[in-house]
């Protein structure tokens, strides 16, 4: 029973969070209503017993991703007055595409049918007997899927390098060492030896 | 009692925002990207939902792998969006038509 | 020996044209005239060889040139009487013309061209006369016409030179066609080109006939006529002879050579060499000498009263042509030939006369400038006279043996045609006796007229040498009409071929009337080179004694004529101009044939190329073509440009919109 309510208002509770943030005029409350989201989407997969992936919902995404969303919105001078504008131009457009997305996907989820050997249980799953539902993504992560695991560890690599260089910005006037340059200096080049006549100045 | 069904629906449902979201604000990318936050989150769903019904974690291993492709994403579009903002002191996109052909 | 003289001129003309720039002009001019008397001397050794001593006919083979099936066709050149007296003519002639050019073409940049050109012309031309077959006379055929394209637009910059080469070239191609027409026929008729082979077959085809369109066609008449047909077009006989006045634009040497003596007696020659094919047609002869008597009688009429020097020589030319026609087709083959011969050396010395006339008054060509110019140029006026006295038939000069032997054959043949041949004859030597002394009087009596030409004014004018005579010159120049200027004589390396061929037209006639037109020695003399019919040249020399003086009394008739309306009463011709000026139009003209070709052949061929090349060309072919392709990628790449926005949204749009139909596609 409890289980049923739960769903409920979480499911509710997010769909309604997700056409907030699609609809809101302000971003930051957009941001927030993500956030909202989120919660709620952690909420279901709890629900479904996957709490691992619930807690990294929240603190990746809710704590990581939606905190980003939010720095870039503050940061940034945005005027949304100007923004509001031309939306309504789109709209049928965007309808037919989302109804026909719509109406693609619930004919397979309506028609599918589990596979060869493969049990649809009306029952939730739970991890093997011993196991925890952390052990058990572990147990797969890190034997079956350890190339992935490691190939998605570079990716996030790349994206970290990518985010830093993309932003940053070189600032004028500052000295910096340049370790190549100061290697490659030759006597020649800094040293030169010259005569200085009574009286007479240097011309460097 | 809640099915598998129930689960789709959601996650279907959810997509589909997604994809409206980024018909309606064209202007504006910091909702474009949140909408697409949203998709991927409705690929999350679908995903452990099914993971559950089928008793299998692999469903769960590959969401995992989504956040995390997501969470880059985000980084990078929001990088690339500030870097925009500081060249053009606008985030509106549709004026960015520099690559007409 | 034959071979070297037929390839020698060849071998000169190569290296002087090709190498003209490398070893200068005077090597290259020297080279090609000697070449050419070489040749000249061998081919009076040869022809001296037949004339005297009993030479028998003999074929040199050089190269196999075709195998291919029933075709079999040499390179060979035959050797005989005929073949031997146009050598003659053509080595001759050629070379006193090259002579001839060392003085008149000194100041031209381009002069080791013109003498390639010239010996270029000559080779072809001895191909043409020493030809084995049919193929290698059309190889001569066509290499001539090629030459004299080259040499009448020899001045390329001149547009009228063009045109002119251009007429000559495309209305001989008229004649060509026939011509080929004619080879081609001969071929299937008598499977072979053959032409010892051809004659000698037939007495088995004459009679012959072929159905055509219903009616049956006699095979030799129909043979005869297309070859004629290339013969009209070479000869400018009437039809095909608008070329020729035109052709007049380029270098006198070249008129001399090629439009008096050589080319134009090509299709002469052509008749004379297949005389056996046209004696089996009766029809054909009639005709030839139907259209060489017509002819004869136009060029006379048009010459008369024409005021280009050169061109008067050029209808005369023409008239003689029609002759020399006329008497082939009353079967006087001999006579035609004699006349060829001694109009070769009368006519190139009336042409090589009036271009002394012409390099003395600084390439002034119309004689109302002329006059009075015997004092000046004495030589050439000497020259001038015995050329005029030889074609208008002087007594004892060559045209005198040569123009009354065609008139007795045309007389004595007794056929219809034949008769009415004598007759316009008749007329046209008086004709032409008219229009010859018109020329000499105009030309070198009476009173100086040349002031008022342009190019004497800039002779006087620009002329640095003259330049302190010209103030007392000034006082005498409205009195006397010279307007200072005095012409001068030709270099000597012009007036020794004038003098050559002076000799030869007084003495030609004499020398060899027996051997070409007498009746046993003539047979003696041809050895069936020609058709020659005894009987023919036996009852010419039996006919009445009116029609022997005939001609000399139409010589003193034209001489009188001119002589009164020219030189006793000059207000005569400007009187009949008012008084006729229709008949005066029509004459100077040209009978209105150029006219006439214009809006039937070359307006409606011009109108169909502009039309196939609008709207054929440019708005079909290239429209669907290339340029079509082309704009069509244009309008497909415009197109397609407008796909990229941009605009990142846009690529989104795209994106889901692909999305939505791949996920369609894969549910299908």
């Amino acid at each position: 029973m409890t289980a049923v309510f739960a769903f409920y208002l979480f499911a509710v509770t997010l769909l309604i969070g997700g056409f907030l943030v699609i609809t809101s005029r302000n971003p930051v409350h957009s941001v927030l209503w993500l956030i909202v989201c989120f919660f709620n989407a952690a909420g279901l997969f709890i629900l479904l017993g996957a709490e691992f992936l619930a807690m990294l919902l929240v603190i990746v995404y809710v704590g990581a991703v939606a905190v980003l969303f939010l720095f870039v919105v503050m940061m940034l001078d945005i005027d949304f007055k100007a923004l509001q504008r031309g939306a309504l131009k789109n709209l049928p457009l965007g309808l037919a595409i989302s109804g026909i997305i719509l109406t693609e996907v619930l004919l397979v989820a309506t028609g599918w049918q589990a596979g060869q050997g493969v049990i649809l249980h009306e029952a939730l799953a739970g991890p093997p007997e011993g196991m925890t539902n952390t052990q058990w993504i572990g147990s797969q992560l890190y034997t079956r899927y350890f190339f992935v695991f490691s190939m998605s560890g570079l990716l996030l690599l790349a994206s970290m390098i990518g985010a830093i260089v993309l932003t940053h910005r070189r600032r004028i006037g500052n000295r910096r060492q340049d370790i190549a340059v100061q290697n490659a200096r030759t006597p020649a080049g800094t040293l030169g030896v010259g005569k200085a006549g009574l009286g007479q100045g240097v011309e460097l | 009692m809640i099915g598998l069904t129930h689960y789709l629906a959601v996650s279907a449902a959810l997509f589909v925002m997604g994809v409206f979201g980024i018909f309606l604000n064209r202007r504006n990318i910091i909702i474009i990207l949140m909408a697409l936050e949203l998709i991927l989150l409705a690929v999350n769903i679908n995903l452990v939902a099914f993971s559950a019904f089928l008793h299998q974690v692999h469903g769960q291993i590959f969401a995992m792998f989504v956040l995390t492709v997501a969470a880059g994403e985000a980084a990078i579009g929001l990088a690339i969006l500030v870097i925009y903002f500081r060249g053009r002191g606008t985030v509106a996109v549709d004026q960015a038509d520099l690559m007409k052909g | 020996m034959i071979t070297i003289l037929v390839f020698l001129p060849l071998l000169t003309a190569l290296v002087a044209g090709l190498g003209g720039r490398i070893i200068g002009h005077t090597a290259a001019k020297a080279l090609t005239t000697g070449g050419l008397f070489v040749s000249a001397a061998l081919a009076w050794v040869i022809f001296t060889g037949f004339w005297l001593n009993d030479t028998a006919g003999y074929t040199v083979p050089v190269l196999d040139w075709i195998e291919s099936g029933g075709l079999s066709v040499q390179w060979a050149l035959k050797v005989d009487t005929l073949t031997a007296v146009m050598l003659v003519v053509v080595t001759s002639v050629s070379a006193l013309v090259h002579l001839y050019s060392w003085g008149y073409m000194e100041e031209d940049p381009s002069q080791s061209r013109f003498f390639a050109y010239l010996s270029l012309f000559t080779f072809a031309m001895l191909m043409l006369v020493t030809a084995d077959n049919l193929v290698q006379m059309f190889f001569g055929w066509e290499g001539v016409g090629l030459a004299s394209y080259l040499l009448i637009g020899f001045w390329y910059h001149k547009p009228s030179a063009n045109a002119a080469a251009i007429k000559a070239f495309v209305v001989n191609r008229v004649g060509d066609f026939g011509f080929s027409l004619g080879i081609f026929g001969t071929f299937m008729v008598f499977g072979t080109v053959s032409i010892d082979a051809i004659l000698a077959a037939v007495p088995q085809h004459s009679g012959q006939t072929f159905s055509f369109l219903g009616s049956q066609v006699d095979v030799m008449t129909c043979l005869c006529l297309l070859l004629f047909v290339g013969a009209m077009g070479k000869s400018a006989q009437l039809g095909l002879h608008t070329w020729l006045p035109d052709a007049m634009e380029g270098p006198t040497p070249v008129s001399a050579l090629i439009h008096a003596a050589t080319m134009v007696t090509a299709g002469v020659f052509m008749v004379c060499r297949l005389s056996p094919m046209f004696e089996a047609s009766p029809t054909a002869q009639a005709v030839v000498c139907v259209i060489g008597a017509c002819t004869a009688l136009f060029a006379a009429t048009v010459g008369m009263v024409q005021n280009d020097i050169k061109r008067v020589i050029a209808y005369s030319t023409c008239s003689q042509l029609g002759y020399m026609f006329f008497a082939a087709g009353s079967g006087a083959y001999g006579a035609a030939m004699f006349h060829l011969f001694t109009h070769a050396f009368f006519k190139a010395l009336l042409f090589l006369g009036a271009g002394s006339v012409i390099h003395a008054m600084h390439h002034e060509q119309d004689m109302r400038f002329y006059g009075g110019l015997r004092r000046h140029i004495p030589i050439t006026f000497w020259m001038m006279t015995i050329g005029t006295l030889a074609l208008t038939g002087f007594f004892f000069t060559a045209g005198y043996y040569s123009k009354d032997a065609i008139l007795e054959a045309a007389f004595a043949s007794g056929t219809s045609h034949g008769t009415f041949a004598f007759f316009v004859g008749a007329i046209v030597a008086a004709l032409t006796s008219f229009y010859s002394w018109r020329l000499v009087f105009l030309t070198f009596f009476g009173k100086p007229r040349w002031a008022g030409s342009e190019h004497i004014q800039h002779a006087a004018h620009g002329d640095h040498g003259h330049g302190h005579d010209d103030h007392h010159a000034h006082d005498h120049a409205h009195d006397d009409g010279t307007a200072g200027y005095h012409p001068h004589e030709s270099p000597l390396s012009m007036l020794i071929p004038l003098f050559v061929l002076g000799a030869g037209a007084l003495l030609a006639g004499w020398v060899w009337h027996g051997s070409f037109v007498g009746a046993e020695e003539g047979a003696g003399f041809w050895r069936g080179s020609l058709a020659f019919r005894e009987h023919l040249m036996h009852a010419m020399h039996e006919v009445p004694a009116w029609v022997v003086y005939t001609p000399s009394v139409a010589f003193f008739l034209g001489l009188g004529l001119a002589w009164h309306v020219f030189l006793n009463k000059p207000s005569i011709p400007i009187w009949w101009q008012k008084e006729v000026p229709g008949l005066y139009q029509f004459l100077l003209r040209k009978w209105y044939f150029d006219e006439l070709y214009d809006a039937i052949f070359v307006k409606p061929a011009q109108w169909f190329g502009r039309l196939f090349w609008t709207r054929g060309d440019q708005q079909t072919i290239d429209r669907f073509g290339p340029n079509g392709a082309a704009d069509m990628v244009v309008v497909g790449a415009g197109l397609a440009r407008r796909f990229q926005t941009g605009y990142v949204y846009s690529y989104a749009l795209v994106m889901l919109i692909g999305l939505a139909a791949a996920a369609a596609w894969m549910m299908r």
